[in-house]
Parts: C-alpha cells; structure tokens; sequence
C-alpha cells in the first residue's frame, strides 16, 4: 500500500509551498475567538475549556493579548491546589503572537519548529483579531488546493477533446490543418481569424509561449491581408508534432521590391490605415521577431505567399501540457 | 496596483467590466501604435491608448493584455464595446492625457517593463 506521502507528486508539494508562502495568515486563522478575560479563576477557565470544548485560549486586557492559558496549566492548577488562584497567576505570560498580514511560512515556522499548538493573530494595534491552530492551518489549506484542483480539472474537461487528437488518431505523422478566409478592407472582421486560430490553439494545449508568438506573427499577417489585397486571402496554420506552420497567400497585386517591404518603417499604408494604429511598417519585423523561419514570396501581379515557421523546440517547450503517451 | 486603485488613480470609469476589480495588474504600457503593442506587450500589462476602434480589442486580445485605458475622455464606438465584452477584455475611461494618465499610475506604483532591447530593432 503507498502512503499519503508517496502518492503525493512533486507538484502537488510545490503547490503546497507556493501556497504556505503566498497566503495571507489572516485568511487560515479562526476569527472567532474565545478570550478570557484577566479576572478569572482558574476554576472558571476550566468550565470554560469543558463547555467549549478548547484546550487553550489567550488572555485578553483591554484588547491586548496579555498572555495564553492551556489545558496543562489548568491540570498544574489542580494538581498544586490553585484552582481558585487568578488566571494571570499560572498562565503563560510570554506570548507568541503573529500578525494578521504576515504569510503562512511564519505560521508554519513556530507552531513546528517551536512546539506552540497556537497563535493569537493580532493587527497592526496589536488588538486580537482571530487564532491560528494547526488545525484550521490544515482546513483551510486544503480547502484552497481543493478549489485550485476542481479548477484544474475543469480546464482539463474543456481541452481534452481538442487535444487527444494527437495521441488518438494513428499515422506516421498527424498534423492538423485549420484554414480562415479574410476578405479585404473587412475592418469589422480584421483580427478575427487571428482569436479564432489563438484560442483553438490554447484548446490544443499548446504551451502559452507558443500560442502567443503564433497570435502575435497571424495578427500581422492578417491585417496585411486586410489592408493590401484587393480580393482578400487565405491563412493556413498547421499544427504539428514539433511545430506550428503558418502561411498565409493571397491573390493580391503582389510586392515588386521584397527587399524594401522587409526593412523595418517601410509601408506604402495609406494615411486612414495609419490613424487606426496600423500601415507603421514593422507588421513583417514583428513576424520575423516572433518566428522561426519566415520566407516571404512575390512578384507584381502573381499574389503574394508569406510561410512561417514555430518550432517547440526541445522537450521543455513541447507541444502540449496533457498527458504524455505512456 | 490593482483594478480598483487603477480606476482611483485615473479618475477613472469602467467601460466594460470583464476582471475583478482586485485583481493585480503586473505592469503597465501605452501605445498608439498596435504593432508597437504586439511588439512590446507583455502578458497581463494594462494597455492606454488613445485608439478606441475595435482593433484595439483584438490587438491586446493577440498580446495577451486584459485590460485597456482610454486617454482624454475617448468614448469607444459600440463595436468596441461590445468585441470587449465578448472577448473578456476590460475597457476603462480616463480624463487625463496620455501623458499624464501615464504618469499618475508610474507614480503610483505601476511599472513599465523597463528598457527594451529587441533584434532588428531599427525602427
């Protein structure tokens, strides 16, 4: 039989730590405190710690934590015949507190390492404000990991149709081939294809880095489309294995100086394109940035055919986060 | 920063509401130009502008940007608006100049991505 802790995978651990460390102790303390006030007897802490079922709670003054009395100290109370002696007698009087806005990590530090089963949780005044045992620690730890896992699986539900596709479907090489068509001077419709191509290809669960380049290079070339050909064009995005391809071609009038439109600040945009943010001539600089391979092809009258190349590169910028094949 | 301060901050008013309005915003930057902003976008960064057609939207929706500002009391055309709302971007409106809206966040607190360094950079 494995144990809890062999079950638990590196990252579920990780995630305990990054929780540990970026929540707030204010949000895992009991709020509801049960002081005792300063002029009780031990006698009556100890109804109280019966009736209420606690083993401990701080000593309160004037809303400063004055000190903190346990159940051991009631038993040396009964044991030593001082059951009707002052709290402020046999409690401890040298009180570790903990600041509502400090992290968890302090939490964690002394109750472990410390042996303090509690801490009073003060705010900036030093006024109680809640309590923190080792078991509200835990309940509300795992109520986050527990929201962040039924988060998890729920985005695993929405993609996994998409992207089985690559371990299902049996070939020598599968690729999958999205096709948009983008009419010209469509402004109303310009960047439409380009949302529609990034978020099939977060639904392939392609890792965000890639899905961002892509997006960012098909804008480009999207509004290229929009604004330079007469009668529009075709985006092609094909998802591989090991890369994205992209190529975009349109029937267009076609570039005569490849060499000029490639230069970063050439455009032959007119001023209308311009004044909507676009036509600055840094759309193929921009491409060439984000890509890998970029070839631009075209000559006057014959159309223009722009391919780019997304590598994943090596296995830690693969291309999906599902499942592996076992 | 979050949203909210954000809106403070601005003197602002939300547009279109798609976050929460606690929600951290890690950076900040402004552009007129959407190449620029594809550029030099970064994940997550509030983007103020002073364009308001709807290839804004899909620009900071491609740069991976969640919320947008408008400078100098801009009011969007409908189009925008409604691209916002169905592609989870938040629009807010601001009083102040590009300058000064820029600014006041700075200011504030907000960073920007500090010194840009891009190949072919010859712009």
């Amino acid at each position: 039989m494995k144990t809890i802790h062999g079950d638990m995978s590196t990252q579920e651990i990780t995630k305990v730590q990054e929780l540990i460390y970026t929540t707030r102790v204010e949000s895992v303390m009991a709020s509801n405190v049960i002081a005792i006030d300063p002029s009780f007897t031990m006698s009556q802490v100890k109804d109280l710690m019966r009736d209420k079922r606690i083993s401990g709670a701080p000593v309160v003054k004037e809303n400063q934590v004055i000190g903190i009395v346990t159940i051991s100290d009631v038993i040396r109370s009964m044991e030593e015949g001082k059951l009707n002696f002052l709290v402020t007698d046999l409690m401890t009087s040298d009180v570790r507190t903990v600041s509502k806005d400090a992290m968890v990590t302090d939490v964690v530090n002394n109750l472990g390492r410390q042996g303090f089963s509690r801490l009073p949780v003060v705010d900036q005044d030093g006024t109680l404000v809640g309590i923190v045992t080792t078991g509200t620690l835990i309940r509300s730890l795992l109520m986050q990991m527990d929201k962040s896992f039924q988060r998890n699986e729920a985005e695993k539900l929405y993609t996994y149709r998409a992207s089985h596709i690559f371990q299902d479907i049996s070939s020598d090489d599968t690729s999958l081939l999205l096709r948009y068509f983008v009419n010209e001077k469509d402004f109303d419709n310009a960047g439409k294809a380009s949302s529609l191509i990034k978020r099939s290809l977060q639904r392939l669960m392609l890792l965000p880095q890639i899905v961002r380049r892509v997006g960012v290079a098909v804008y480009e070339a999207e509004m290229n489309l929009v604004i330079h050909t007469d009668i529009g064009g075709e985006i092609t995005v094909e998802v591989r294995k090991d890369r994205v391809n992209v190529s975009t071609v349109d029937h267009g009038p076609g570039i005569s100086d490849l060499k000029q439109v490639l230069q970063p600040g050439f455009s032959t945009a007119p001023e209308w394109i311009r004044d909507m943010g676009f036509g600055a001539g840094m759309g193929l600089a921009n491409i060439r940035r984000v890509s890998d391979v970029m070839k631009l092809t075209s000559s006057p009258g014959q159309g223009t055919r722009l391919e780019i190349v997304f590598n994943f590169r090596n296995d830690s910028l693969a291309t999906t986060r599902s499942p592996q094949k076992a | 920063m979050n949203i909210r301060e954000m809106v403070e901050v601005l003197n602002g008013k939300i547009l279109v509401q798609n976050h929460d309005p606690d929600e951290e915003l890690p950076r900040g930057g402004a552009a007129d130009l959407m190449s620029d902003v594809l550029a030099f976008g970064s994940e997550g960064m509030v983007l103020l502008t002073g364009l308001t057609n709807p290839q804004v939207v899909r620009t900071a929706e491609m740069a991976g940007i969640n919320v947008i500002v408008f400078v100098r009391d801009k009011t969007p055309p409908p189009e925008t608006l409604e691209l916002a709302r169905d592609s989870c971007i938040s629009l807010i409106r601001t009083g102040y100049t590009m300058y000064e809206a820029c600014g006041r966040l700075y200011q504030a607190g907000l960073p920007g991505r500090g010194p840009v360094r891009i190949e072919n950079n010859s712009w």
